[in-house]
C-alpha cells in the first residue's frame, strides 16, 4: 500500500526490458530501495507482443522471442524482491524528481526518490503525421498496434494488406499476417533502400513472395468508412511522387511502420533539456541527463534495433544511479561537447563529462553508404577513424573512444561521416 | 543451375553466386568466410526456419500463449505447421519452456511456450 | 406517435430536440450515422462568431447575433467548453484593408458591441506572433471558441435525459403522409408524427423532396482542416484574414483543447459524402495560414479533416414552415455562421412549431443542467483521489497522451446519447486525440467497448455504417 507521498532510493519508468535491466543492475550495486512503475498491467514492455525471435542472441547466446527474453529480467526482477507497482501511471515528473502517479488501488500519489531513471520506450509515427490525401477510413493502423491486435488480442485487422515501411516492424508483420492467412500484397519504401535486417526481407518478404517496392510511397486512402484502397507511386531522388506512375493497388488494410518517436513527455514536462531532432533526452557518458540523477535508457533514448543493447545500456544507466545514491558519482565539470556533423543523424553520448574509463559512442547514419570512413575532430585535428564497407541507417552503430584519448582532447569533439552514398 | 542469394549470418550480407546440380549445392562464389557456405548450403538442400506464433488458452489469465519451435523446422512446412497449432486449445496454467506439442509433423521439432500463463 | 421528428442529429437538430424537450411534447430524433454530430457539426472551426460578417438583414446576421448572446448560459447549463479569445481579422494590403471597413460597417448596422479597427502596432501589441507583413486588423472581443461536437453531443444527451428519443443508425428513405399525419420510413421502422422538423444538412433538400416540400437546392463545399500538436505556438485571439482578390482566407486559432486548428478551404463538390483531404486543399490552407501566423510547421500536424458545409441556394438560411406540406419546417442551409446561430434557431423553430399548431406545454421535470464527464486530467489533486476512491476505475489511465481513465470510457458509453464506437468514444473523452492518435489505446478501448455492449470485439466499428476495424480472430 503506498502513502499519499513515498521516499524511495530510484524510481524506475517502465518496466519494459530498459527499466527493467535498469533496475536489476542498480540493486546488484547496492541500492535497496528501488519501485519501478509500470502503466500496463504486465511487466516485458513492447516485447509481450514482439513473438518472433531473434532476441538474446548476444546476450544469452540463444534465438529467443521476445516474451522469453523478457521473462529473464522479470524473474530476475522477482527473485531480488524488487517491487514492480503495475497498472500505474506516471502522471508527471517534476524538475526535482519528484514523480506524480496514479493507479486504481492508491488513487493519485507521488514519489520522491534520489534517483530516476526514465524507461519510457517509444511509440509510433501515426497516419496523421503523413498527411497523406484521403478521407479517414478504418483499415488503417500502425505496425505495432497491428501486432498488438494479432499477437494479444489474436484479432485480425483485416484480409488485403498493404504495408507502408519496410523497418522491421513492417517487415515482421508481413511475415505474421501472412502465416495467419491475411494477403500482404506488397511492401512500399520510400527510401532506395530497406531500413530493415536482410535477414527480415528473406525470411519475412521473400519466403512468402510479398514484394517489396522500394522509392514508393502511398499517395492517396480511398474509401471513407473502411479502406478499399491505397494509390501507390514511385518517387524521385527528393522522395516527391512522379506523376504518371500512380497505381491504385485495392486493399482493405494500410499498415504503417514508419518511425519510431522516443517518448518523452515526462521528460519535456520537467524541462529536461532533449535532442529536438529524436525527442530524447541529452545525456552525458553515464547517460544521465540535465537533471542530476535523472538518467534515460532503452528506446527513450534512441531508438534501438537489438534488444540485447537497450539491456546493455540500460544496465550501464541503472550502475550509474547506483553510484549517484551512494554519492560516489563524480561531479560533472563543462565536460566535452559531442557533435554529430556530415553524414550522421546523431552521436550519443552529447556530452563527455569525465574519461575516468573509455566512451562507446552510440550512432546512426543519415543514409546508406559504402566505404564509410567515421571520423572523430577535436582541436582541429584527427583524433580517430573508423571503417565500414557498408553502413545504414537500419542498424545502430557503435565506436569506442580510449580514455587516454579523451584525457588528449583540446576542445569539442566533433564526428563525421564519409562514404559513396548507395 | 546458378542462383543468387543474400548471405544473412551476418551483417554483411554478402551476395553469394550458388551453382546446383540436381538439387544438390555444387559451388558457392561471393563469400566472405565459411559461414557463406554453410548458409548457402543449408538455404539451398534444406532450407528451415523457426516458426513463432500464437495458441489459444483456456482458463488462463491470457487468451493467448505465445509459441516457437524448439529449432528451425524445414521452410516448406511452416503453412501445415500453422494449420496443426491453429487446432490446438491448450489449458492454463502452462509454465515457460513447456512442450505445448511434441516433435510436430513429424520433425522431430517440438512446439515450446514462450512464456507463463497462470491459471484465472 | 410522435409530436415531433426532427431529422438530422447535428448541433441545430440536437439543439432544436432540447428546446422541444422543455415541453410534454414527444420528441424523435433521427439521424442515418451512428451518432450524433457526424456531418458538418463535428468537422468545423468551433468559433461563435461576433456577427460583423453576415448580410445585415439576412437570417444568417439575425441568428448570429442572437445566437451568441445564448453561448455563454448554454455553454455553461451543457457544461461544454466556452472561451471568449477575441477575434482579428487582418489585413495585409490595401484591397484587404478596404474589406475591414465594410466590415466594421457590417457589424454596426448587425448589431455587434466593441469592434474596432487595429493599426498594425496595435495588432502585433496584442498578437506578437502574427505575421509583421500585418497592416490593420478588425478585432471583435466578443469572438469566442467552443467545441463543436462537444456540444452537439451534449445538447443531444441533455435532451434524451428530458424524454427525448434519439434514433440513431436510421437514415430516412421515405415520407408520406396518413390522415394528415407523416409516415416516416427508415431502413428498420416506419414512425409517425405530426410534425417533422428538416435538419438534415447536406441532405436537407433530399429530405424535403422525399416529403412533397419545396425544393431546396442545397450545394456541398468541402473544407479542408489541419491539426497541431498543443506544444506549438498558438496565437491568442482567433485570426482570420480579409476576404483577398483571390478569396477568402483562413483561420488560426486554438482550440478548446488546445490545439492548433488551420483552415477552411472552400470546395464545391458533387460527392456529399466526400469528406478526403486533398494535397492541393492542404497546401492551400497552409500556405493561407502562414500568412497570418509565419510560426506554422506542417511537421507538427496531428491529423487533417474536411468537412461538407450545406450551403443554400441563397446563401442564406432557409428556416420557415413549408406551405406544400403543413407541419413541415425547413431549417435549411445552416452554414457559418451555423453553429453560432444554433441555439437561436432552435429557439426560433419552437416559436415556428407553435405557429403551426404545436402545444407548448412546460414540462415541469425539465433540468436544463447537464453536467460533463469529470475528466480526470484536468481536476484537482484532492478530487482526483476523491474519484479514485469512489470509484477505482477512474485510477486506471487508458490513454496516456491525454490521461483518460477506464472510468470516463465506461461513462462516455452508458450516458443517455452515449457512444457506440471507437470514434464516439473519442469525441466524448477524447482517447486517440492526442499525439500517438489512439496508436496505444484503441485497442483497450475497443475492448472497454465490447464489454459494455455485450458484443464480440469485431463488430465494434471506428464510426458506424462499414467501418469495422478487425475482421475476426486469428484461430
Amino acid at each position: 500500500m503506498m502513502k499519499t507521498t513515498t521516499n524511495v532510493q530510484l524510481a524506475v519508468i517502465g518496466a519494459g526490458p530498459a527499466g527493467l535491466a535498469a533496475a536489476i543492475a542498480a540493486r546488484k550495486n547496492r541500492i535497496e530501495d528501488i519501485v519501478i512503475l509500470e502503466r500496463e498491467a504486465e511487466p516485458g514492455g513492447i516485447l509481450k507482443q514482439c513473438i518472433h525471435t531473434g532476441f538474446g542472441l548476444h546476450l544469452f547466446g540463444e534465438e529467443l522471442t521476445g516474451p522469453e527474453y523478457a521473462q529473464r529480467f522479470i524473474d530476475e526482477c522477482a527473485a531480488l524482491n524488487i517491487q514492480v507497482l503495475t497498472g500505474t501511471m506516471v502522471l508527471s515528473l517534476s524538475k526535482d524528481k519528484t514523480i506524480t502517479a496514479v493507479n486504481s488501488k492508491n488513487g493519485v500519489f507521488t514519489i520522491r526518490p534520489e534517483s530516476v531513471i526514465l524507461a519510457t520506450g517509444c511509440r509510433e509515427r501515426p497516419r496523421g503525421a503523413l498527411m497523406i490525401p484521403g478521407d479517414r477510413p478504418a483499415g488503417i493502423f500502425t505496425a505495432g498496434t497491428a501486432q498488438k491486435y494479432v499477437n494479444i488480442d489474436g484479432m485480425l485487422p483485416g484480409k488485403e494488406i498493404v504495408i507502408l515501411g519496410s523497418g522491421d516492424i513492417g517487415l515482421i508483420m508481413a511475415r505474421r499476417l501472412t502465416l495467419e492467412g491475411a494477403h500482404v500484397k506488397a511492401v512500399l519504401e520510400l527510401k532506395e533502400y530497406s531500413a530493415g535486417l536482410q535477414r527480415n526481407i528473406v525470411q519475412c518478404l521473400e519466403d512468402f513472395d510479398i514484394p517489396l517496392k522500394l522509392s514508393h510511397t502511398v499517395v492517396k486512402i480511398h474509401g471513407k468508412k473502411r479502406l478499399s484502397g491505397v494509390t501507390a507511386a514511385q518517387v524521385d531522388a527528393n522522395y516527391h511522387p512522379v506523376p504518371g506512375t500512380e497505381v491504385f493497388i485495392p486493399c482493405d488494410t494500410l499498415l504503417l511502420s514508419v518511425g519510431l518517436i522516443p517518448e518523452n513527455e515526462l521528460a519535456r514536462g520537467a524541462c529536461i533539456d532533449l535532442n529536438a531532432d529524436i525527442n530524447a533526452p541529452i545525456v552525458d557518458e553515464r547517460l544521465e541527463s540535465s537533471i542530476p540523477g535523472v538518467f534515460a535508457c532503452g528506446n527513450a533514448l534512441q531508438v534501438h534495433d537489438l534488444a540485447d543493447n537497450v539491456t546493455l545500456e540500460s544496465q550501464r544507466a541503472g550502475k550509474n544511479a547506483a553510484e549517484y545514491i551512494k554519492g560516489s558519482a563524480s561531479v560533472p565539470g563543462p565536460g566535452i561537447r559531442v557533435e554529430a556533423g556530415n553524414g550522421l543523424r546523431y552521436v550519443l553520448p552529447y556530452i563527455v563529462h569525465s574519461a575516468k574509463e573509455d566512451v562507446t559512442f552510440s550512432f546512426r547514419t543519415d543514409n546508406v553508404y559504402s566505404k564509410a570512413v567515421l571520423t572523430a575532430y577535436s582541436g582541429g585535428k584527427t583524433v580517430l577513424e573508423k571503417k565500414k564497407a557498408k553502413i545504414t541507417p537500419g542498424e545502430m552503430e557503435h565506436v569506442t573512444v580510449k580514455k587516454e584519448l579523451l584525457l588528449k582532447l583540446s576542445g569539442d569533439l566533433r564526428f563525421s561521416l564519409q562514404g559513396e552514398e548507395i | 543451375m546458378k542462383k543468387k542469394i543474400t548471405c544473412v549470418s551476418c551483417p554483411s550480407g554478402c551476395e553469394l553466386t550458388v551453382t546446383l546440380e540436381g538439387g544438390k549445392l555444387k559451388s558457392v562464389s561471393g563469400n566472405t568466410c565459411k559461414k557463406g557456405i554453410e548458409y548457402a548450403k543449408s538455404e539451398m538442400e534444406d532450407p528451415r526456419r523457426m516458426l513463432t506464433t500464437t495458441v489459444k488458452v483456456a482458463n488462463g489469465t491470457q487468451p493467448l500463449l505465445p509459441v516457437r519451435t524448439r529449432s528451425p523446422i524445414p521452410k516448406a512446412l511452416l503453412k501445415k505447421c500453422m494449420d496443426t497449432i491453429n487446432g490446438l486449445v491448450l489449458e492454463a496454467p502452462v509454465e515457460l519452456g513447456d512442450t505445448v506439442l511434441p516433435d510436430v509433423l513429424q520433425t522431430g521439432v517440438d512446439i515450446i511456450a514462450a512464456r507463463p500463463v497462470q491459471h484465472i | 406517435m410522435f409530436d415531433v421528428i426532427i431529422i438530422g442529429g447535428g448541433v441545430t437538430g440536437c439543439l432544436i430536440a432540447r428546446e422541444l424537450s422543455r415541453y410534454e411534447v414527444k420528441i424523435c430524433l433521427i439521424e442515418k450515422e451512428s451518432d450524433v454530430a457526424m456531418g458538418a457539426s463535428g468537422a468545423n472551426s468551433g468559433i461563435v462568431h461576433a456577427g460583423y460578417d453576415p448580410k445585415p438583414g439576412s437570417l444568417k446576421a439575425k441568428f448570429n447575433i442572437a445566437g451568441h448572446a445564448l453561448f455563454e448560459q448554454l455553454t455553461r447549463e451543457l457544461d461544454v467548453p466556452f472561451e471568449k479569445k477575441g477575434s482579428l481579422v487582418l489585413a495585409f494590403d490595401e484591397y484587404e484593408e478596404q474589406k475591414l471597413i465594410g466590415l466594421l460597417e457590417n457589424g454596426r448596422v448587425n448589431g455587434v458591441s466593441r469592434l474596432s479597427l487595429l493599426s498594425k502596432d496595435e495588432v502585433l501589441a496584442m498578437e506578437p506572433l502574427v505575421s509583421d507583413a500585418v497592416i490593420r486588423a478588425l478585432y471583435a472581443p466578443t469572438a469566442a471558441i467552443t467545441c463543436p461536437y462537444s456540444l452537439t453531443i451534449a445538447a443531444a444527451e441533455n435532451a434524451a435525459a428530458n424524454g427525448a428519443v434519439l434514433r440513431l443508425n436510421r437514415e430516412v428513405c421515405g415520407i408520406t403522409r396518413q390522415n394528415g399525419v407523416f409516415m416516416i420510413q427508415t431502413q428498420s421502422e416506419t414512425v409517425a408524427s405530426r410534425f417533422i422538423v428538416n435538419a438534415a444538412g447536406i441532405y436537407a433538400g433530399v429530405i424535403s423532396e422525399l416529403a412533397g416540400a419545396e425544393s431546396c437546392a442545397i450545394k456541398p463545399r468541402k473544407g479542408e482542416y489541419l491539426l497541431f500538436d498543443n506544444t506549438v505556438l498558438k496565437p491568442e485571439s482567433i485570426l482570420f484574414q480579409a476576404p483577398g482578390k483571390l478569396g477568402k482566407g483562413v483561420l488560426v486559432t486554438e482550440t478548446a483543447h488546445g490545439n492548433l486548428l488551420l483552415g477552411p478551404s472552400a470546395k464545391d463538390t458533387e460527392d456529399r459524402e466526400d469528406t478526403a483531404v486533398t494535397s492541393e486543399g492542404l497546401s492551400h490552407i497552409s500556405a493561407l495560414g502562414m500568412r497570418s501566423f509565419p510560426h506554422i510547421r506542417l511537421k507538427d500536424a496531428i491529423t487533417q479533416f474536411a468537412g461538407i458545409r450545406a450551403v443554400s441556394g441563397t446563401h442564406d438560411f432557409i428556416i420557415e414552415p413549408s406551405e406544400k406540406q403543413k407541419g413541415f419546417i425547413h431549417v435549411a442551409g445552416i452554414s457559418s455562421p451555423g453553429l453560432t446561430a444554433a441555439p437561436a434557431i432552435a429557439r426560433h423553430v419552437l416559436n415556428l412549431l407553435s405557429g403551426e399548431g404545436l402545444a407548448l406545454e412546460e414540462k415541469k421535470s425539465f433540468d436544463p443542467v447537464r453536467k460533463s464527464i469529470p475528466a480526470f486530467a484536468r481536476l484537482p489533486v484532492s478530487e482526483r483521489n476523491a474519484l479514485v476512491k469512489k470509484n477505482p476505475l477512474y485510477g486506471k489511465i487508458i490513454c496516456r497522451c491525454e490521461s483518460v481513465s477506464e472510468a470516463e470510457i465506461i461513462e462516455s458509453i452508458r450516458r443517455p446519447a452515449g457512444a457506440t464506437t471507437l470514434d464516439g468514444v473519442k469525441r466524448r473523452v477524447r482517447p486517440g486525440m492526442g499525439r500517438c492518435q489512439g496508436g496505444f489505446c484503441s485497442s483497450a478501448v475497443l475492448e472497454i467497448l465490447a464489454k459494455e455492449l455485450g458484443r464480440p470485439l469485431q463488430d465494434i466499428t471506428k464510426n458506424g455504417g462499414g467501418s469495422y476495424i478487425l475482421t475476426g480472430k486469428t484461430k
